[in-house]
């Protein structure tokens, strides 16, 4: 099973929810009389990543990803401007007698090395950050994508971070998303089979929540909500909930103690151990509205 | 001989755009004989990779120098790969006044590329 955890606006708690999620349900705690589940956490939020914070993995592998760019062999070139015809992405000109590659514009398709009559063109692999895989002191897998400081495109990075070392059968896959509803978040929720979306009782909140209920709409995935810092705000994503018919799964209270735990880099249920059976809860309750090919 | 201007509208009239690669339009004009077309942006709503279109419009029309307010660093390697010239406006506000300045050699010439676009992708 897939769970993604997305949440439109950021800063509402995504990964407090995600790492107590993963802890709970495959930490050495976990409810009496069970096995604790084979976890496995993605923190596909690329750009800013900062699960490992809170979970402390030891990495044992690093690799370095990237996207195929076109690489011109001058000599050959005509500078017919077919490639940059071809490029949707603008991410290739032709200027005169030089034909330039713009690398961050290119999104890697293919296209110019396809069409170019001379054969001119052959891909080399252009780095933009990295994947690294470890564990947890509890036994929690972890794994992360980083791009690089300047590079604009966090999507070829999360695609790679999700089928790198493919999941063991029966893992329960964990997938911290970044912020917004934009193509990182797409790439990040595309193929999970529950969507579990953070928010807050706030104007800002209940927007962006708005967003993101459209997104799983679109990709056809069974959404839930986690309200963090309950009691502040008002009654509206309540309401909202209940109008379009999405379940509250949680309610996480505004709490002095929570934001002092997550200052100090502690996840929620390390914390405030009482949180464990709710989110052991929170497991359960997606579990069962996950249709049966999607469950452990 | 000719210059590209970007402007807000078509015309001789029209006002200048400070942005070169997200301007409504491309004023391409011959200074001497002051024959001009205007040309509207095909990048204007394009998600990214703008001022490499406007630069690569620019080449295609055999231009000699552009005259904007501001190249990305995307616009600017590719003018200077194409061996296009690259002026600011300034203070200066019409087109007419521009191509006054292109002729007495007193435009501001640019040395380095502003800032990148702040589009999301």
């Amino acid at each position: 099973m897939i769970i993604a955890v997305a949440s439109g606006k950021g800063g509402t708690g995504k990964t407090t929810v995600a790492t107590s999620l993963a802890l709970a349900a495959g930490g050495s705690r976990h409810a009496p009389g069970s096995d604790p589940v084979d976890v496995l956490y993605l923190d596909c939020d690329v750009e800013a990543p900062n699960a490992h914070l809170f979970l402390k993995p030891t990495f044992q592998q690093h690799r370095e990803v990237g996207i195929l760019i076109p690489d011109v062999e001058e000599t050959l070139c005509t500078h017919c401007g077919r490639c940059a015809e071809v490029c949707q992405y603008h991410a290739i000109a032709v200027l005169g007698k030089k034909t330039l590659v713009f690398p961050q514009l290119c999104h890697g398709c293919g296209s110019c090395t396809r069409e170019c009559p001379e054969g001119a063109i052959r891909e080399k692999l252009n780095v933009i950050g990295a994947l690294e895989h470890g564990s947890t002191a509890e036994g929690v897998e972890f794994r992360r994508g980083v791009l690089e400081i300047g590079e604009p495109m966090a999507v070829p990075i999360i695609r790679q971070l999700k089928t790198w070392l493919p999941a063991r059968p029966g893992q329960l896959v964990i997938r911290d998303s970044p912020p917004g509803t934009s193509c990182p978040v797409v790439e990040t929720v595309r193929g999970a089979d529950f969507l579990l979306l953070v928010t807050e009782p706030t104007p800002f909140g209940l927007h962006d929540l708005k967003l993101a209920v459209a997104v799983a709409a679109e990709l056809a995935i069974p959404v839930g909500v986690v309200i963090n810092r309950d009691g502040l705000g008002d009654q509206r994503v309540d309401d909202f909930c209940t109008e379009v018919g999405i379940p509250i799964l949680l309610r996480i209270p505004f709490d002095r103690r929570i934001a002092e735990a997550v200052s100090r880099g502690q996840a929620l249920v390390t914390a405030l151990p009482e949180y464990y059976p709710q989110f052991e809860a929170l497991l359960e309750q997606i579990t069962r509205a996950v249709p049966e090919r999607g469950r452990l | 001989m000719k210059l590209i201007l970007s402007t807000t509208s078509a015309g001789l009239d029209a006002s200048l755009d400070p942005r070169f690669g997200r301007c409504a339009y491309f004023l391409l004009i011959d200074p001497q004989t002051m024959e001009w077309q205007s040309l509207p942006n095909p990048a204007l709503h394009s998600g990214g990779g703008a001022g490499v279109q406007a630069a690569q419009l620019a080449a295609n029309h055999q231009c000699q120098a552009v005259v904007s307010g501001e190249f990305g660093p995307n616009a600017f390697d590719a003018l200077a790969a194409a061996g296009i010239d690259m002026y600011k406006y300034g203070a200066l506000g019409s087109v007419q006044e521009v191509i006054e300045g292109y002729l007495a050699g007193t435009l501001e010439r640019v040395q380095g590329p502003g800032n990148a676009g702040h589009h999301g992708r």
